[in-house]
């Protein structure tokens, strides 16, 4: 039993005050337990393994709140430029965490297809719900504990067997950015049915440069046959923090294919947990996190082979300016049972200023005997004789320093598979290589 | 034919320049005048190539003594993004690899700066795949190769190829060609050097560092110089290339000694 006095005072401070929201009793029990659970467990530190490079503890400084329930009075116009217009009519957005349906349209779904609000949805779809909620999310990860603790709204996808969904399902989470330092607890929950094909891009970005903590937590089951592709963009405002934790489970012979871009906040997190439950599933997962300034991004994934004929691929890069940090910790488990597993990984970085830095640590964890894998990491600089050839070309060298870190970073945005975010963030990225020239 | 009156567009004199502390050129001198060709000849590690990349803002070395007078210009004030823009060109002998950029895009941008610099029109992409798209054909290079990564895979070859297809879009004043033949099949070095001959006018210089006499019989030099130890040791025309592939270097060193 735990002593009241050995709790985290800042951690039970950003508990839920009220006994409980909305919803049905199943769904509180839920939040109390994890509630009971944030009391046990304490805000890592760098003593953790899992922690080990990074500091959180600024966080500590400052008391958020969830942000007050009325979701602000945007308009489709004020969201404008977050727009994309392959999901015009398939997008969920969150305000502040807060659903909101004025700014949000499903209307180029496919019958059957859910995509909607968890709290709105949850009676009708309990079953769903209750089989995957909180079901994949390690409990003992404080910030999932939190997030569960909070859980409200926030988006649920549900693809139904052999249904391909033809349009990417945008899920856009907007921070207002505010100046009172708020919590937001972001909760996306998604079944790919059976033979299912869908593309989803969950992004969180900022109107405001204000200080704010998003927690969020996503949940994804990809079932037997269906090919999930999963475009993560986090795009929080300069000096906010983010802690976004990923759980996907892969059933026989499914495909996720994850592309993940990091370029805000002031500290970031994203833990990123694949297990590989069913034969002959395959991920692969891309990576990018382009730092600059005093920011801090810390990637942590997990592949975990538990079963036979599985493939995975990963390629992580990390491109880090001024002061900046980027953490890279890759675990792949190979279990026991899992022979004949395929898995390749490399960690890719781009180090651009002598102050700053980076972690990174590919760890392959192998008990079965019969399988392919493979590993790596680099860590370069712009190099003089790439400077030289460009410059003798006319091109000075922010024009060359420029070219050269689009460059490294050109591959993932490539593989992103929307055309108008693959535009965009190809323009954008260009745009915060100048920003820092 | 080059009459000894034509413009002088680079003078080289007692150039003296080092790496790491050790020096490489030891007292280079060089005149090069408008429309003439220069073959520069010399064993492994004479330091040919540390010439061209000290003439062309290579700033990993340092020039410890003489001067570079390039039209006028004190060329050695100059960062190699100006001296190119001025119309210095350095055709490398081991061209870099830059994945993930279009050579399409990069052979744009590079063509817009200096056409920028020119006060000339830049070109959107749409114009500029036309121009290309001539400028390919002099060095009879597949267009395929405009979609592709800048060097990423290209053979020893085609980057040779690659690189004079850049001297094509950017039309250079003094080109340096470092061992642009090696590499080249009999083929492609025919193509190539007809590409090079053709950009040849009475108004611009070369420089062409080479191992071979084969290259010469298709650029002929006005004279061909033999460097060997960070010197130019010797001097002739073009028959002296032919010399040098009969009997080696050693007998230039003998009779420089002497
Ligand atoms: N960074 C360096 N540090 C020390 N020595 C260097 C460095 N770069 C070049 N050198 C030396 O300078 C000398 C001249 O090299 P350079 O490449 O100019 O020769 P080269 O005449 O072009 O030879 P090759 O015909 O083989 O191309 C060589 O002895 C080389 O080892
Ligand atoms: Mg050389």
């Amino acid at each position: 039993m735990q002593n009241i006095e050995s709790r985290d005072a800042w951690l039970t401070g950003l508990l839920p005050q009220t006994a409980g929201f909305a919803g049905p009793q199943w769904l509180d029990a839920l939040r109390l337990e994890a509630a009971d659970r944030v009391n046990t467990l304490h805000f890592p530190t760098m003593r953790d393994e899992d922690w080990r490079f990074s500091d959180f503890s600024l966080l500590r400084k400052t008391a958020f709140a969830v942000a007050e329930d009325a979701a602000s009075g945007l308009t489709p116009a004020g969201i404008e430029s977050f727009i994309l217009p392959e999901a015009v009519a398939s997008r969920l957005v969150f305000i502040d965490g807060v659903y909101a349906p004025q700014l949000s349209s499903t209307a180029a779904l496919p019958q059957g297809v859910v995509a909607g609000n968890l709290m709105r949805e949850l009676t009708a779809h309990d079953g769903a719900v209750r089989a995957h909620l909180a079901r994949q999310a390690h409990q003992s990860d404080v910030f999932v504990a939190l997030n569960t603790s909070h859980v409200r709204d926030g988006a649920l996808v549900l693809i139904p067997k052999d249904t391909v969904c033809p349009v990417p399902i945008h899920l856009l989470f907007i921070a207002t950015g505010g100046d009172a330092p708020q919590a937001i607890y972001p909760r996306c929950l998604i079944v790919a049915g059976p033979g299912s094909d869908c593309t989803l891009i969950e992004d969180y970005v900022a109107l405001g440069p204000g200080s704010y903590c998003t927690a969020a937590v996503t949940e994804i089951t990809v079932e037997e046959n269906a090919s999930v592709r999963h475009i993560r963009l986090q795009r929080e405002a300069r000096g906010a923090f983010h802690l976004g934790y990923g759980a996907v489970t892969l059933k026989r012979d499914s495909i996720y294919h994850a592309n993940s871009l990091t370029f805000g906040a002031r500290l970031s997190r994203h833990d990123l947990r694949v297990v590989q439950d069913g034969e002959g599933a395959r991920c692969v997962l891309n990576g990018l996190a382009l730092m600059a300034g005093r920011q801090l991004a810390d990637t942590h994934t997990v592949i975990d082979h538990t079963v036979p004929n599985g493939k995975s691929e990963q390629l992580h890069k990390c491109i880090v300016d001024d002061g900046a940090h980027a953490v890279f910790n890759g675990k792949i488990f190979v279990r026991k049972n899992a022979q004949h597993t395929d898995a390749a990984q490399q960690s890719r970085n781009l180090l651009l200023s002598n102050k700053g830095r980076v972690d990174t640590k590919p760890q392959l964890e192998i008990f079965a005997d019969d399988v392919k894998c493979s590993h790596g990491a680099t860590v370069s600089q712009l190099e003089a004789d790439e400077m030289f050839y460009l410059n003798s070309r006319g091109l000075d060298a922010d024009a060359a320093r420029n070219l050269l870190i689009y460059a490294f970073a050109e591959d993932i945005i490539d593989r992103i598979p929307v055309a108008s975010l693959k535009q965009r963030l190809s323009k954008e990225l260009s745009e915060r290589i100048l920003e820092h020239a | 034919m080059i009459s000894s009156n034509s413009r002088v567009i680079l003078e080289v004199r007692d150039l003296r320049a080092s790496i790491g502390g050790i020096e490489i050129l030891k007292g280079v001198n060089l005149t090069v005048r408008s429309g003439e060709v220069h073959a520069i000849m010399g064993p492994n590690g004479s330091g040919k190539s540390t010439f061209s990349k000290v003439l062309a803002g290579h700033p990993g070395y340092t020039v410890t003594r003489g001067e570079v007078i390039y039209n006028g210009k004190n060329l050695l004030d100059l960062p190699a993004e100006e001296r190119a823009r001025e119309g210095v060109f350095l055709a490398f002998q081991y061209p870099i690899e830059i994945p993930g950029v279009s050579n399409s895009s990069f052979l744009r941008l590079a063509y817009n700066t200096m056409q920028a610099h020119r006060g000339g029109e830049e070109l959107d992409p749409l114009e500029f795949d036309d121009f290309i798209r001539e400028k390919c054909k002099l060095v009879e290079m597949d267009p395929g190769f405009l979609d592709r990564s800048v060097n990423e895979g290209f053979s020893g070859g085609e980057k040779k190829r690659n690189e004079i297809l850049q001297m094509a879009v950017l039309e250079p004043k003094l080109s340096i060609l470092d061992e642009t033949d090696s590499g080249l099949d009999i083929d492609a070095l025919r193509i190539v050097a007809s590409g090079v001959n053709k950009l040849m006018t009475p108004d611009n210089a070369m420089i062409m560092v080479t191992h071979y006499q084969r290259l010469l019989n298709y650029i002929t030099p006005d004279f061909v110089h033999v460097m060997r130890s960070g010197r130019i040791i010797k001097t002739g025309g073009r028959e002296l290339a032919l010399e040098l592939e009969a009997r080696g270097y050693d007998w230039v060193r003998a009779e420089a000694a002497a």
